[in-house]
């Protein structure tokens, strides 16, 4: 690990202005910084702590928002009551991620900001353009078993690892910042961006911009919701295929659908084309295959990673006839 | 080659608060709560595994919850609560769940007992569903290369039955 200034913050203010130092990095639950840093992945001039910096608290705003700060440990997240009864594919995302303690860490910024288990990433021996722009992606041609077929581009593959982000993106969620052009709100489908040529640039976070919290909107139906993730082993492993939905069912036809699809893009991934399918038609067995047909038309397979295609097919087909079986 | 910027950061003051006693330090920021607590501070009960997250060998609680200390700068912890397996036991009187370990074989070579211990004994506070399929999970974070794990399991269940 290469040495770095060490400063803990206890306000907004302070935080904004120690990550003015170039290279800085915030440093939350630890899981993905620290990590990386050991790699040499990551190497910050300074590492700025803002476990202190009081962004802890999910309120309930008076539209009916629920705003979850920055600082809120996943484990939190996924428990609290306005979640797990509003938003049951949230919770069920957080916990079907990492483990008890990494979710007792990890915070709701922290897993915005995660960067991807693609292996070559990990390694300085390799080339890889998101860590070193320019020297090529060693994905491609390599072992690519768990990269993406969706949002991929001819620079880079590498798969969004969260799941929390996929259940984000199927409600609709806002990222609110700070920076030192005051505070913006993005909303969370413009809050990853596509690798195209660019793949080292991941979000749409400016320079010491900080995560202050993220806004889940009024969604009544989403208390019809599951997560459905497909991987390696039962538990402890990131998804080779994960699917949210919500649907808002009436009569046995889909009024409304939220579709997003997660570990086989290189970010979360809303799936409008499948939920354009499945509004206004009879609930079926038969409709969900379509739309998941939809949902991966565009889907490129690599050498290791079709297998992905149908996997996502099937986990999406699986989510939506357990989210129709809810009562 | 060389390709560091410096060699060396600055050292920070740090005040652990391990297992009840308070305990200052100055360390380099590089160093882990995992890596204080066994070269500075000599409590090697907490295992280091895999370093990365990975594994669960290096459990302890901060705050009264489980947490990895191999991704937990010492730094950071400064002046919050820490729990090893060393402040477990009541002097020689083991915490039920080390006793329930031993009854139940829940290890072999021991490497991940520590791990496994604190993460059992933190269990016993969040919600968990009753049954053995529901402690898998909830145990997932602590890999065991030697398989105990009917053994874990047993054990985990005995104390939360108040079968200890
Ligand atoms: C072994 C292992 C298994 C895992 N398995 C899964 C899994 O199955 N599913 C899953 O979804 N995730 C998984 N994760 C990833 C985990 O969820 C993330 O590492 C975690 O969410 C990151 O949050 P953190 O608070 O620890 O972030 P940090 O490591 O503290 O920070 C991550 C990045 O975000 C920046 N940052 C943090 N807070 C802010 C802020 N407020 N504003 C601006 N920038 C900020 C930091 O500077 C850093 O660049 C796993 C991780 C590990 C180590
Ligand atoms: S897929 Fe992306 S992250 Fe992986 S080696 Fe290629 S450029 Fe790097
Ligand atoms: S040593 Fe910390 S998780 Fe393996
Ligand atoms: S007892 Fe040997 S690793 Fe678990």
């Amino acid at each position: 690990m290469q040495p770095f200034a060490f400063i803990t913050v206890t306000g907004e203010q302070a935080a904004r202005q120690a990550a003015a130092y170039p290279d800085a990095r915030y440093l939350a639950g630890g899981t993905t910084l620290i990590d990386l840093m050991k790699l040499n992945v990551e190497r910050p001039s300074t590492v700025v702590d803002i476990n202190a910096v009081p962004l802890a608290a999910i309120s309930e705003l008076p539209d009916g928002t629920v705003r979850v700060g920055a600082m809120v440990r996943n484990s939190d997240m996924a428990h609290h009551p306005l979640v797990r009864d509003r938003y049951p594919l949230i919770s069920q995302a957080i916990l079907a991620g990492a483990s008890g303690q990494i979710r007792n860490m990890a915070t709701t910024a922290g897993n915005l900001l995660q960067r991807t288990r693609c292996y070559y990433f990990r390694d300085t021996t390799m080339r890889c353009n998101k860590r070193e722009p320019g020297t090529g992606c060693a994905a491609i041609d390599g072992y690519n078993r768990i990269h993406a077929v969706l949002g991929t581009s001819e620079h880079c593959i590498a798969t969004h690892p969260s799941d929390l982000c996929v259940a984000l993106a199927a409600v609709d969620a806002t990222v609110r910042v700070v920076g030192s052009k005051g505070a913006r709100a993005v909303p969370f489908g413009e809050f990853h961006v596509l690798p195209d040529e660019r793949p080292e640039r991941e979000t749409a976070l400016e320079p010491g911009e900080l995560i202050v919290a993220v806004d889940l909107p009024p969604l009544p139906f989403a208390r019809r919701s599951v997560y459905v993730k497909v991987r390696d082993r039962a538990s402890y492993a990131f998804a080779l295929a994960s699917a949210a939905v919500a649907l808002d069912l009436s009569g046995g036809v889909i009024r409304q659908a939220r579709v997003a699809l997660g570990g086989i893009a290189t970010r979360p991934w809303r799936a409008h084309e499948a939920e354009l399918l499945l509004e206004g038609r009879e609930a079926s067995v038969e409709m969900y295959r379509q739309a998941a047909d939809a949902a991966l038309a565009a889907a490129i397979p690599r050498r290791h990673n079709a297998f992905k295609i149908e996997l996502a097919r099937r986990t999406l087909v699986r989510a939506l006839s357990r989210a129709e079986a809810l009562s | 080659m060389t390709h560091m910027r410096s060699t060396s950061s600055v050292l920070v003051d740090v005040e652990l608060l391990v297992n009840g006693r308070r305990l200052p330090l100055a360390l380099d920021p590089r160093v882990t709560l995992l890596d204080a607590l066994r070269e500075h501070l000599g409590l090697t009960g907490t295992k280091k595994g895999c370093d990365h997250g990975q594994c669960g060998a290096c459990t302890v609680h901060l705050d009264g919850r489980r947490i990895l200390s191999c991704l937990t700068l010492a730094a950071s912890a400064s002046g919050r609560e820490i729990t090893t397996i060393e402040g477990l036991a009541d002097g020689d009187r083991l915490h039920p769940m080390q006793q329930a370990f031993i009854d139940h074989d829940g290890f072999q070579c021991g490497y991940c007992t520590s791990g496994q211990i604190m993460s059992a004994v933190a269990l016993l506070d969040e919600p968990c569903g009753p049954g053995e399929a529901d402690v898998r999970e909830c145990m997932s974070g602590n890999i065991c290369r030697c398989g105990a794990y009917p053994g874990i399991v047993a054990a985990v269940q005995a104390v939360r039955q108040g079968r200890g």
